[in-house]
């Protein structure tokens, strides 16, 4: 029986902008994040993942409001992650509306987190977060802080002592895919995703539907998390150059330049070219 | 204070807390429905509610000791003989059968005769993902869903599930719909009398998912008219 696959947007959050950048770096300002939510609520998102990239403490207000205004909108899972430190910092995320929190910094720093929040809030709730960087003996280790932090965690290692402390599921990213749009790093997708048996987003180079493809007969991904792909495809059509209010890098939006490398694709598109390769999602 | 002028006619919920769980979307569907709601784990607020729902996260084990901590058990037995309408969600469902296996052995409300089992990780030699987190389908396996819930939901619809353990029924009256995970047919839904409960989370299943909220609401406004 084949699995039913997700296809989660993803939105990296900064202050009250949704911002993209590539290895996590270099943010450009997209717009409001709640537009691009609610849009991809309407055309088949089978979950939201927002990601605080700053987790500035100062802008954790701006977070919340974002999470409360699109779980009004959108009845569908949202993650939230980036920079959640505390027991107290996850129960406040949920009471937003949030339905399930990603961890990393504060689980490698202390493992045992993981096992608390899993007994506090259900194991279903917590997401390990790895960010992975393939060192150059072919090992993928595990980074904090946008991949500028060494943990010294492998990343399999990791994921499996995770899954042992009651993680629900890992979200995987490639660092070293992340915004390039050259394809998602299906050999680290499915060394994890074989390794452990709970399920594992792979998140990091979609290019287009293709890469999307693979990685999940390939690289026996669960679901998929993606950003690039279909941020740029939404600016494509929502004629948002010039977005009210705004505020930050936009020089990008107004250059009107997508990426080359990026295959600007939505929702119903990707889940199209994926039920024609037999893969089943929710259409 | 409470609004009191907001509420007449309008059909006040009660939304079992366990303390743990993220409850804004179960609010937040109430309210697309049209239905006042309270928060509580206050017997005296159940007992006076027009209608019921059992939500849950967590596992079966605790959330049985914590209902059971503040008197919720018979509360609950008590809400039901009265008639009036009653909605498990996920682990609010597996709770309304006579026993689980999670985690050792545990007598549930037992309600519904049957009990909670967890999935496998194998089917055959394929490696099946526990907890199932994401869409599934539902099919109504010829049970007449026009009389139920699920009235105008189409069969095989897309609904959104995450879960370790499922409930077997022992009667098969009281499966209102079946899903399939890790080679087996399982069941996703339950009624009986006025009681429903459903494994998957239609606050979390999009419009599919809220049509079963607004389904259920014009239920209590009508058995609230008969009175």
């Amino acid at each position: 029986m084949p699995k039913i696959v997700r296809i989660i947007p993803r939105l990296d959050i900064k202050g009250p902008n949704l911002v993209k950048g590539i290895h996590l770096e270099g943010l450009r300002v997209l717009g409001r994040p709640e537009s691009f939510a609610r849009h991809y609520y309407e055309n088949g998102a089978d979950e939201i993942i927002y990601i605080d990239v700053v987790a500035s403490l100062y802008e954790r207000n701006s977070l919340k409001d974002i999470i409360s205004r699109t779980a009004r909108e959108a009845f569908i899972p949202i993650t939230v992650g980036g920079g959640l430190r505390t027991l107290s910092d996850i129960r406040e995320a949920l009471r937003a509306g949030a339905d399930k929190v990603s961890l990393n910094t504060a689980a490698i720093r202390n493992p045992l987190i993981v096992r608390e929040a899993a007994r506090m809030f259900g194991s279903s709730t917590i997401v390990l977060s790895i960010e992975a960087i393939r060192h150059s003996d072919g090992r993928y280790f595990a980074y904090t802080d946008n991949g500028r932090e060494f943990s010294g965690q492998e990343a399999l290692a990791w994921a499996r002592r995770a899954e042992e402390l009651g993680a629900g599921e890992i979200l995987l990213t490639s660092i070293d895919r992340e915004g390039t749009g050259a394809g998602f790093d299906i050999e680290l997708t499915r060394l994890i995703s074989e390794a452990v048996s709970i399920p594992v987003v792979a998140c990091g180079g979609a290019g287009g539907p293709c890469d999307i493809a693979d990685v999940i007969t390939e690289g026996k991904a669960d679901a998929v998390a993606i950003a690039s792909v279909l941020h740029y495809e939404y600016i494509d059509n929502a004629n948002m150059r010039e977005p009210a209010g705004v505020e930050g890098n936009t020089e990008f939006l107004k250059s009107n330049k997508g990426f080359s490398k990026i295959k600007h694709s939505g929702l119903m598109e990707i889940k199209g070219l994926l039920a024609s390769k037999g893969i089943e999602c929710r259409i | 204070m409470q609004d009191m002028t907001a509420s007449i006619n309008r059909p006040k919920v009660a939304i079992v807390d366990f303390g743990l769980g993220n409850l804004f979307s179960v609010k937040l569907a109430c309210e697309t429905a049209g239905l006042d709601h309270e928060i509580t784990n206050d017997r005296r607020v159940i007992e006076r509610s027009d209608a019921m729902i059992l939500p849950g996260v967590g596992a079966f084990g605790e959330a049985m000791a914590t209902l059971e901590s503040h008197g919720l058990v018979t509360c609950i037995m008590d809400f039901i003989a009265s008639g009036r309408a009653f909605l498990g969600i996920c682990l609010g469902m597996q709770l309304l059968m006579s026993e689980s296996e999670e985690f050792g052995r545990h007598k549930g409300i037992g309600f519904i005769d049957g009990r909670v089992v967890r999935f496998n990780n194998l089917n055959g030699e394929e490696l099946v993902k526990v907890p199932q987190i994401g869409w599934n389908r539902i099919f109504s396996e010829g049970q007449r869903w026009e009389e139920t819930h699920l009235n105008g939901i189409p069969d095989g619809a897309y609904m959104y599930f995450v879960h370790s353990y499922y409930a077997i029924p022992s009667d098969p009256r009281n499966v209102l719909s079946v899903t399939d995970y890790g080679g087996r047919r399982y069941c996703s839904g339950v009624s009986k009398d006025n009681v429903t409960a459903f494994q998957f989370h239609p606050e979390k299943s999009g419009v599919q998912g809220i049509k079963i909220y607004t389904n259920w609401a014009l239920n209590i406004k009508r058995q609230m008219e008969a009175i």
